[in-house]
């Protein structure tokens, strides 16, 4: 097999060294019950050409050569090439996580300059050196904040992803942690305020926040920060969105918790993505996940390894802030790229063009909400499942039925428009949109 | 002597915001065509921010030179052998980077309509089924994100199937020689957890487990091969055990490269179990992930997997969300899918017969570097080892020399250091895991590298000490890092 380096013959001259007469005899000591008396059920290796040809055929099963309004945590944006290549070199790919400084200061320095930009991008103090995913860093941010408040509670907001809140509640319930929500206003989109004056209480450790929100409606961080802080509860702001941060002024959080996939992680059917937690200095030490400080080392060269570890399961085991081990250090090293790429003066043009497409898209089709937005809206679509139908005649794939998740919005449908979106694409969704006739299309 | 390696020059390199200057740029992007926006209009003068200060502003060549020359910085499976125990460090086939960035697969939308995602779903299937009939267990959830979040789903699943008994309990179980993320993730799905010690073979005692078990204990987390590398012979007896009281058997997968062919955990007794897809089954660490840490139960377990499941509608695949009885989500959409397509293009490659002949390959190499260096360190527990081999630094102790030293040194001679310090059961831990990726002649080397440093250890105590010599960057003040906490760069 390709993957094995042995000859026959090596074989047998290690065997030999050890004193086993066959391979067989490696296993001899374990208890015959244990034993597999039997070849796996599955079929015998195949070439690599057979590889290629057996995804090639699932990828041709799936989605190819649609335009795509799809957004809802998963944005479609361009990835520059540069990305790729530097996570193809091996030194990044096949390396370990970092604990031997001396032989990876190659991952240690971009993870610092990770952490410096995910800072100078939110205006956070501090930031981890990634977490699995947006949705996962949300419950990590809430035990965060209940621990630095030593209350207990969590209070999200209805316009936080919704699987993200799915996630939060596996994560809480057996944390002592009830989570409760609060709703959002029907005519902005933003979330009610006064519903979050309502709710929150002095048992409140976290208000979350998401913004640009499910509905691509920018929230009101800081008047909602306000209210956490008058009852002493932190405010966790999440992004799904990254690609916004380059227009909108950084939060008014404590705590950060948010998704990358926008920095150059392509959609992949829901990850491999990257998420991150960052936060003000006074709270480092509660924070979960790795990360990477300066030092010098023994000829005072400047140096990074990991650090503050006394926080992580290896060290603390059941007093750990968190079980997270593995994290997402290539998926983190692709953002790196992208962040370098584009640059300060990149990510704002960028920014700036998703905002002119969105906000293009939206001039034909009203917006449901009358919040501001960034690069996605809702729209009523009278039967979604039926528009999208008609829109996949045409090599559209339409915007998110919302009655899954909001069976108040039943009628409606998420629609994203990024860099990517093509002025022909975005006229033609349009068009099928507005047509009263759907159904007609359709037949 | 230094077999392996030499040195060689290394190029400097600047942090980014050290060699960033104003109007550099990498980036192009195409011209807009559609009307322009004025940001402060769309989106409210006070939400518009002003320049993100500090952020890099580079060249394309220079960040292509930026990143290259970090990444010479590093070690990597490329570059040699990375014995660490328990990481399971065995080659990444570049075949499957090649696949998982199939245009079909790589830029699938987790949202679009099933009837247009059924390749992915049947990647997922039949990678599910693959790791059903590997581990000898009835379902298996492809959702968590690694290892520990596994784990999690895992104690999460034994929760609920004890709560509709009407008793959740209240103790985990988990012995002495465990991964950390153990008793972290028994702490966070709400358990207390009691250490359970081991034999002095370093093995699950049987009598300590039958008074340990009570009716308050809802799981024993147990590690098979065990950390030291060591079958855990009595598995099945304490299965009996903890099912005879109502509890259940948990197994941290870390270490089914030693297994898989070979022997199933499904047929001896366990109930529940995570796979680390980033070990057994090849799909690159990165630095420290992605990684996925699927969950495969018994079918007991299974109306409790979290959602979405998959299902057959009609001769196509659907997601089922209406289960009244699972635990919900532990992760957005339905796994880390990129790394879900590594891991079935490796189990294709090996086939049924070639995933078993590289277990064989993978236990041959650590019971050969087991017999090649019994000579020279202590091997604290001597139980037959399976993939890989645990010694201590005990001889090397008197001269002064700690396992840290002896691994440090080791990077001299060309090698990623061996697992220090751990299982924490075995006092200067030296964990040393081969894997059926390194070659005779690679582990000829390695092996003579280590009786070198033994030597070493009695004529020049003071020079293993101070290793590495040869690495562009010499020990790093650690201590000093954790007190004066340096996170990010500022500009001087």
């Amino acid at each position: 097999m390709r993957y094995l380096p042995k000859s026959d013959s090596e074989r047998r001259a290690m065997l030999d060294a050890c004193g086993v007469a066959s391979p067989e005899d490696l296993f001899a000591h374990l208890p015959e019950a244990v034993r597999l008396h039997r070849p796996l059920d599955l079929p015998p290796g195949i070439s690599e050409y057979e590889i290629v040809d057996y995804f090639r055929r699932r990828a041709a099963e799936n989605a190819d050569g649609y335009a795509s309004f799809l957004g809802a945590g998963v944005y479609r944006h361009y990835r520059p090439v540069l990305v790729d290549t530097v996570v193809s070199r091996g030194e990044f790919l096949t390396s370990y996580t970092p604990y031997q400084a001396e032989i990876s200061q190659g991952t240690l320095t971009t993870i610092f300059e990770f952490q410096t930009m995910i800072c100078q991008l939110t205006g956070m103090d501090v930031a981890n050196a990634s977490m699995y995913d947006g949705s996962t860093a949300v419950p990590e941010a809430a035990m965060m904040a209940a621990r630095i408040t030593g209350r207990h509670r969590a209070l999200a907001a209805r316009t936080v992803h919704p699987e993200y809140r799915e996630v939060l509640r596996t994560y809480a319930k057996n944390q002592g942690m009830p989570v409760e929500e609060f709703g959002y206003a029907r005519e902005s989109g933003a979330v009610d305020l006064e519903d979050l004056e309502r709710k929150i209480d002095d048992q409140t450790a976290a208000v979350i926040v998401q913004s640009p929100n499910f509905f691509g409606i920018i929230e009101d961080v800081k008047a909602a920060a306000e209210i956490a802080h008058r009852r002493g509860a932190l405010l966790v702001m999440v992004f799904t969105e990254a690609v916004s941060l380059g227009i909108l002024e950084p939060p008014a959080a404590d705590i950060v918790a948010g998704e990358l996939q926008s920095f150059a992680i392509s959609p992949s059917y829901g990850g491999p993505y990257a998420g991150i937690i960052a936060t003000r200095d006074p709270f480092v030490r509660q924070m979960p996940g790795r990360l990477v400080g300066q030092t010098v080392d023994t000829h005072g060269n400047r140096a990074f390894c990991l650090t503050l570890s006394t926080r992580e399961q290896h060290i603390r085991r059941e007093k750990a802030t968190s079980n997270i081990c593995t994290n997402q250090a290539l998926i983190a090293l692709m953002a790196t790229v992208f962040m370098t790429v584009y640059g300060k003066e990149g990510l704002r043009e960028l920014a700036l063009q998703n905002l002119a497409k969105a906000h293009y898209l939206a001039e034909n089709l009203k917006p449901a909400f009358s919040g501001k937005f960034f690069n996605e809206f809702v729209v009523r679509a009278g039967a979604p499942e039926t528009v999208n139908k008609a829109l996949l005649k045409r090599k559209i794939i339409g915007g998110l039925p919302l009655g899954r998740f909001y069976p108040e919005l039943a009628d409606a449908m998420l629609v994203c428009a990024t860099e990517m979106s093509r002025r022909a694409d975005m006229d033609e969704l349009s068009q099928v949109l507005q047509s009263r006739a759907a159904a007609e299309v359709l037949a | 002597m230094i077999q392996k390696v030499r040195s060689h020059q290394s190029q400097n390199e600047a942090l980014l915001f050290e060699r960033s200057s104003p109007g550099k740029r990498a980036w192009q992007l195409p011209e807009l065509d559609v009307p322009a926006v004025d940001a402060a209009g769309a989106l409210g003068a006070a939400n518009v921010r002003a320049e993100i200060e500090g952020f890099p502003e580079v060249s394309e060549v220079e960040a292509i030179r930026h990143f290259t020359r970090l990444s010479t910085w590093n070690y990597a499976i490329d570059y040699g052998m990375y014995p660490l125990g328990s990481c399971t460090m065995k080659y990444n086939p570049r075949i499957n980077e090649l696949v998982a960035r199939i245009e079909g697969l790589a830029w699938a939308h987790p949202y679009q309509p099933e009837a247009l995602a059924q390749g992915a779903m049947e990647v997922m299937v039949r990678l599910e089924a693959a790791l059903a009939e590997i581990t000898g267990m009835d379902a298996v959830t492809l959702q968590p994100a690694a290892g520990a979040q596994g784990e999690l789903t895992g104690i999460l699943l034994i929760r609920a199937l004890l709560e509709k008994g009407g008793n959740p309990r209240q103790r985990i179980l988990i012995p002495d020689s465990a991964h950390g993320t153990n008793p972290a993730t028994a702490a966070i799905a709400g358990y207390t957890v009691e250490n359970v010690k081991s034999t002095a073979a370093g093995v699950l005692d049987l009598e300590a487990l039958a008074r340990a078990v009570t009716k308050d204990v809802a799981a024993l987390m147990v590690t098979n091969p065990n950390t030291l590398g060591v079958f855990e012979e009595n598995i099945t007896q304490a299965a009996e055990i903890l099912h005879a009281k109502g509890a259940m058997l948990y197994m941290d997968g870390a270490n089914m490269n030693a297994l898989v062919g070979i022997a199933r955990p499904g047929d001896f007794g366990v109930d529940v179990m995570h796979l680390n897809l980033h070990k057994t089954f090849s799909t690159p660490h990165g630095g420290g992930g992605p990684g996925a840490g699927p969950v495969a139960v018994k079918k007991a377990l299974e109306p409790f997997l979290p959602v979405p499941r998959l299902k057959r509608v009609r001769g196509k695949w659907a997601y089922d969300f209406n289960r009244k009885r699972s635990i919900g989500r532990v992760r957005a959409f339905y796994g880390n899918f990129g790394v879900l397509v590594r891991a079935l293009a490796y189990i294709l490659a090996h086939g049924g017969p070639g995933l078993r002949n590289a277990t064989v390959d993978a236990v041959l190499n650590a019971v050969y570097i087991r017999k090649r260096l019994e000579a020279h360190f202590d091997l604290p527990y001597p139980a037959p080892n399976m993939h890989e081999v645990v010694f201590s630094d005990e001889r090397q102790a008197k001269s002064g020399i700690r396992t840290g030293d002896l691994a440090k040194r080791l990077i001299d001679y060309g090698f990623h250091p061996y697992t220090v310090s751990f299982p924490l059961i075995v006092h200067g831990a030296l964990m040393i895991e081969p894997t059926e990726t390194e070659s005779k002649l690679e582990i000829d080397q390695f092996v003579a590298a280590m009786i070198s440093i033994a030597n070493e250890v009695e004529t020049d105590p003071e020079m293993v000490k101070q290793a590495p010599h040869s690495t562009r960057t010499s020990r790093v003040d650690e201590v000093l890092a954790a007190r004066k906490p340096v996170l990010r760069w500022k500009p001087a």
